[in-house]
């Protein structure tokens, strides 16, 4: 027995002695190393294959290490060259020839050219691949109207599609359309995704599991190497426990601030605050098959009724805007200037209600406890049942975790729910209509039309703009559908979401994009 | 008593089976698939299909459930798709980090809980018994994760002494020193509950022992009072104690889940938990396995202890 108590002081002694040396030898414990920027994510990413991943959390990582044929300019969503130096469509907008940039090599060495593009889509989009088993691709659907890609020489490539696709060069620069190395992809086959190999800014150097992912500059940039030597991304999964890395100096630049800590960075002047709208919408699925919200009038006055500017500005803190309608003004193409949100106006919604025979029944509500891009939805679901109590609705607030709150949004509200909170993030204007808003995108044709919304108007114009080929064409279509959307109200717009970022006062040239993803070529570290 | 625990061990392997058919039963009746979960919004019936074809998730229950038993009796506990690796190497990995953690914390608070247990005990309600009372007192009652919280605020963000989260520094560091520096917070935070449990513990065993006839014989004879508590009367408690801190032993593993998400500490906890979230059977199984398996181990552990330190117990 002495002797174990000689063992438990000798624990004591050791415990103080480690407690002391630590304190002691770390007094500024989170220095970032010079010219390394350290970024905070928010989570440890899937894969590092671009065709094998969904998560913009992941995106961020992979913009930086791998390129498109094309991608987005500077601050727009509009398409520009990128890993292609230019393009022809044909007259009936079913080909497309790209003329690929030469003396470009991937980071293993291989060249790129126009064999290594067939490959790429031949991976994702050909079950007989060879390669097919390095997936899954989950957004390979992008590419659904790829029918062949033919290799014409060197350095031009042909993409075949099987009806005119205009949203086709805006999913080329989407992190699906992202080019990796085939020669990596024959080597590591189903770890590929841990072994990444593009052609952009940054090579992989390192990934150590729910740590770090360590890329470096890549010094044969075809544009130039980058400032940046180095960049790590780290997973913390934790709000709070991010912003404490932040405000230790563990960290140099964090994405997806929540809305309480922003005034406390903005005060301070050792840190930037930046902000960009993206294309987001947050929005309430209003079900027109059946109670109350079959009537127009009914979905006007929840749209009336709904105080979006208490929502974007208490429950959010200024880290949204009031929506007008379904599509995002990042889309600044093919936005509609002259809509104007529903204003805020109890009164007109009571009378509205009035019209449309509502009797004070039961409205069931589905609310989510969070999820991609849906914000606060707690917080804001309990808001919209206020705002609406306060016009005589009776609202019944159900909540689900994420999953299960898709499984039973998804097939459809009917026998289920009278609204549902959802929101959507996406490259093209076409695609949230698309898949949202016509009569064929019934949730039991494989749509999300799960509010049962059917306009022909709005479905042929749907149509038309995704086969022209003009883009003024196609911008004006969709400004034409925004209008009847918003006056029909299939769902009440509630807020558009701005992309906000806190850095260190050291990092500059820093931008975020309207495509939410995270761009460090021409950012630098003082 | 060797085939007391070799018979032990071999119980094990039912409870282990029937866990796993639990886990896999629990995960299918969950609303939500992983195709729906890596999908969100473009969940539709047809990409979920091709997706679930690619994943092998097109199989009926039964048929995944014993394909994925007849890999595990080969070694092969299969492949992770929401990690996109093989779930072995992220289970051992993950599991080391919480082992470390848990370990340091099992000490910190095996240490802390006697000798706070003891020193209550001898000096029964005397101030120190009422102020390391107090303390205990608080300590069971604190959350954890709130006290976490608290700590890298104090340590952390205001005295920049010790790094907020993460096991090791992300550029350089990788050492023992660095190590340490990061294991502190979490592993202090995560023996505060467990220190008190097995002080107050202590406090009651020693308490009832120190009424013993034996104890009385033992200082009639003369005995110092130093070596009647800690040669009689503490080696007699522990005794009682020993079985709860294996119990503990437990409580820590589970309670890493929140520690080691307020601490972004990689470990084992956390890897459940988006295991949960994104749908993925496969790393749930082994990641619960292990764990399960490790429970096991650490109460056979403590009663192995109990076994030897326990006269009685011989026979």
């Amino acid at each position: 027995m002495r002797g174990f108590m000689r063992a438990l002081k000798g624990a004591l002694a050791g415990i103080a002695v480690v407690g002391v040396a630590t304190m002691g030898a770390q007094p500024a414990a989170a220095q970032t190393p010079p010219n390394v920027l350290i970024v905070g994510q928010i989570a440890e990413p899937k894969s590092l294959d671009p065709h094998a991943v969904t998560a913009v959390n992941d995106f961020r990582i992979l913009m930086n290490v791998y390129e498109g044929l094309v991608r987005y300019s500077d601050g727009t969503l509009e398409v520009e060259p990128a890993l292609a130096e230019s393009w022809e469509v044909s007259d009936d907008g079913t080909e497309y020839t790209f003329t690929l940039r030469e003396g470009v090599t991937f980071h293993d060495g291989s060249p790129f050219n126009a064999d290594a593009v067939k490959f790429n889509f031949d991976r994702m989009l050909n079950e007989d691949n060879p390669y097919h088993d390095t997936g899954p691709f989950p957004l390979a659907f992008y590419f659904d109207a790829v029918e062949e890609v033919t290799v014409e020489d060197e350095h031009m490539v042909a993409f075949t599609l099987n009806e005119p696709y205009a949203p086709f060069l805006s999913n080329l620069a989407y992190p699906t359309g992202l080019i990796v190395s085939p020669a990596a992809v024959e080597e590591h086959g189903e770890d590929f995704g841990r072994n990444p190999s593009g052609t952009g800014p940054f090579r992989f150097a390192d990934w150590v599991s729910n740590q770090r992912v360590v890329v470096e500059r890549n010094t044969d940039y075809w544009d130039g190497p980058p400032p940046l030597e180095a960049v790590v991304f780290r997973p913390i999964t934790d709000a709070n426990t991010r912003i404490a890395e932040m405000l230790s100096g563990g960290i140099d630049l964090m994405v997806e601030v929540p809305p309480d800590n922003v005034a406390q960075f903005a005060e301070d002047p050792a840190f930037t605050i930046y902000e960009q709208a993206g294309p987001h919408v947050w929005f309430l699925i209003l079900n027109m098959k059946e109670g109350p919200f079959q009537e127009k009038a009914a979905r006007q006055a929840v749209n009336y009724a709904i105080n979006k500017e208490a929502i974007v500005e208490n429950v959010l803190q200024g880290t949204a805007e009031i929506a007008a309608g379904p599509t995002p003004p990042a889309f600044a193409w093919a936005y509609n200037e002259q809509l104007e949100p529903y204003p805020y106006d109890p009164d007109r919604a009571r009378e509205l209600l009035e019209e449309a025979g509502y009797d004070g029944e039961e409205i069931v509500f589905y609310v989510t406890e969070g999820g991609s891009g849906m914000l606060d939805p707690v917080a804001m679901g309990t808001a919209i049942q206020a705002d609406l109590a306060a016009i005589g609705m009776d609202v019944t607030i159900e909540t689900y975790e994420w999953n299960t709150f898709l499984d039973r949004v998804n097939p459809g509200l009917e026998g289920k729910a009278d609204m549902a909170e959802m929101a959507w993030m996406t490259n093209d204007p076409d695609t949230l209509p698309y898949l949202t808003l016509r009569t064929e995108a019934m949730p039991d044709e494989g749509g999300f039309n799960s509010g049962y919304y059917s306009n022909v108007e709005v479905d042929t114009i749907l149509e038309q703009a995704r086969q022209s080929t003009e883009p003024e064409e196609r911008a004006a279509l969709y400004r034409q559908m925004q209008e009847i959307v918003h006056e029909d109200a299939p769902w009440a717009f509630v807020a558009n979401w701005k992309q906000n970022a806190v850095a260190k006062a050291e990092v500059q040239n820093f931008q975020l994009q309207p495509s939410f993803f995270l761009l460090l070529k021409d950012v630098a570290k003082q | 008593m060797l085939a007391y625990f070799l018979k032990r061990i071999v119980l094990a392997v039912p409870v282990l089976w029937g866990l796993t058919v639990i886990v896999f039963l629990i995960m299918a009746m969950i609303p939500g698939d992983p195709a729906t979960a890596i999908l969100g919004s473009y969940a539709t019936p047809e990409n979920v299909e091709r997706l679930n074809r690619q994943l092998g998730l097109d199989r009926t229950l039964p048929e995944q459930y014993f394909i994925w038993l007849g890999n595990l009796l080969q070694g092969d506990f299969g492949r992770s798709y929401s990690l996109n690796r093989p779930v072995l190497n992220e289970v051992l990995e993950r599991f080391n980090a919480t082992l470390i953690l848990a370990g340091a914390s099992l000490l910190l608070c095996t240490v802390f809980g006697l000798l706070a247990g003891i020193v209550s005990a001898v000096r029964q309600f005397g101030w120190t018994d009422r102020i390391v009372t107090f303390f205990v007192l608080i300590g069971i009652s604190m959350p954890s994760f709130w006290l976490g919280l608290l700590l890298i605020l104090v340590f952390a963000v205001n005295l920049q002494w010790l790094p907020p989260s993460g096991m090791y520094a992300v550029y350089g560091g990788g050492d023992l020193a660095d190590l340490l520096t990061h294991l502190l917070l979490p592993a202090v935070t995560l023996a505060v509950v467990a220190t008190g449990v097995i002080a107050r513990l202590t406090r009651a065993s020693m308490l009832e022992v120190l009424r013993q006839d034996y104890i009385r014989t033992a200082r009639a004879k003369g005995l110092s009072e130093r070596r009647v508590i800690y040669r009689h009367a503490f080696k007699a408690a522990l005794v009682g104690v020993i079985p709860v801190i294996g119990i503990q032993a437990g409580f820590v593993l589970g309670g890493a889940v929140y520690i080691e998400t307020v601490f972004q500490w990689p470990g084992i906890g956390r890897m459940l938990v988006q295991a949960i979230s994104t749908r993925d059977l496969l790393l749930v199984q082994g990641g619960v396995l292990v764990v399960a398996a490790s429970y096991v181990l650490f109460n056979l552990l403590a009663d192995m202890a109990q076994h030897a330190l326990d006269p009685r117990l011989k026979s």
